[in-house]
């Protein structure tokens, strides 16, 4: 399967209304790609936060969804994940890997029209002292099976993050309805 | 043009109540979120939500929640409403939380949720993490929320804010 980028460089001015504590950077509506790269994320917030919901390709209910940093292959990502089925709890972590794994979408044999859906906050993102953690919530919901995951993310990096990629795990493209949008947290 | 992140309405009761709901809810977001602190008339009861009137089996959800004690799984498959906690975990003097966010709330694929609730009673009590679905294309535009039995307390308060994307 061939690999698309879509790739957000420039970002629209937000929302009117002056500069607030939270503003709106960049949406990516990702239909028939396999990854969102928001890119030039502007240093200038305190923390970011993806919010979005996503379907992929894969021929299954359910589909693992990565984030990448700064385009880093390296392996300098670890994660920790709890998740229930709605039968069972379950809590899986790994260390050294190339990629942080935060969680699962719905995918092309859910029902038609359900939609995981995700709350990405990515701390501190902008600091050349700290690693960069992150820290998600997901799931997606089919009525009669879905998952819901809590997870964190570490990438061992003090670089200021311009640059974040989310993809499946699978490389399957996304569906079209896809949205997910990132928005800046100012500090005081 | 609505701001990034601004409420819509609060509601503060002056006085015990059924629900409280939000009606006429603009099209203008992205997203919305509703934060909901209080106490309700009776121990032990479980809060709910419904969209658009829709009473019909069209709500499910999964759950993982934590007593103290123990961590546990569970699901809803065809309801007729959308719990916001899997255990019943209100109480009448201790005020719960519950932040729901709701994502899409305008666009044509179905409807889906993150719900945390959470709830310390000091001796007992839960954490909760939910993601719920409203298998309804349309737009929604009136949420209800309620106990699954009695009232809410007078103080309980719900905001629900509107999350603006570029």
């Amino acid at each position: 399967m061939t690999l698309q980028n879509f790739t957000l460089g420039t970002f629209s001015q937000g929302a009117a209304g002056g500069a607030t504590a939270f503003e709106s950077i960049a949406t990516a509506t990702p239909s028939g790609v396999s990854t969102i790269t928001f890119s030039s994320i502007p240093g200038t917030y305190q923390h970011l936060q993806i919010r979005g919901i996503g379907r992929t390709a894969r021929v299954a209910t359910n589909d693992t969804m990565n984030i990448r940093i700064n385009g880093d292959t390296a392996s300098n990502y670890s994660f920790h994940q709890l998740y229930g089925s709605g039968s069972a709890v379950a809590a899986q972590g790994s260390a050294t890997q190339a990629n942080g794994e935060w969680g699962q979408m719905a995918a092309a044999s859910a029902t038609a029209s359900v939609f995981g859906t995700t709350i990405i906050d990515i701390l501190d993102y902008a600091s050349t002292s700290k690693y960069k953690t992150i820290r998600i919530m997901t799931g997606w919901d089919n009525n009669g099976s879905g998952q819901i995951w809590l997870g964190s993310v570490l990438w061992q990096s003090t670089t200021a993050i311009n640059s974040v990629t989310l993809y499946s795990s699978t490389t399957n493209n996304f569906a079209t309805s896809s949205t997910f949008a990132l928005y800046g947290i100012k500090g005081a | 043009m609505p701001a990034t992140y601004e409420p819509i309405a609060t509601t503060t009761l002056g006085s015990a109540a059924a629900d409280i709901t939000f009606s006429s809810i603009p099209s203008t977001y992205t997203d919305l979120k509703l934060i909901i602190t209080g106490t309700s008339a009776t121990n032990t009861v479980q809060p709910r939500l419904q969209f658009n009137s829709d009473t019909a089996t069209n709500y499910s959800n999964t759950s993982i929640s934590g007593d103290g004690t123990a961590a546990s799984s569970t699901s809803q498959t065809s309801a007729a409403y959308m719990r916001i906690t899997p255990n019943s975990t209100s109480s009448s003097t201790i005020p719960v939380f519950y932040n729901i966010d709701i994502f899409s709330y305008t666009g044509s694929t179905y409807k889906t949720c993150l719900l945390v609730g959470n709830a310390d009673l000091n001796g007992s009590g839960v954490t909760q993490s939910s993601v719920g679905l409203w298998r309804s294309t349309s737009a929604i535009t009136t949420i209800k929320y309620y106990m699954s039995s009695g009232n809410l307390n007078s103080g309980t308060t719900a905001t629900l804010f509107g999350i603006k994307a570029a």
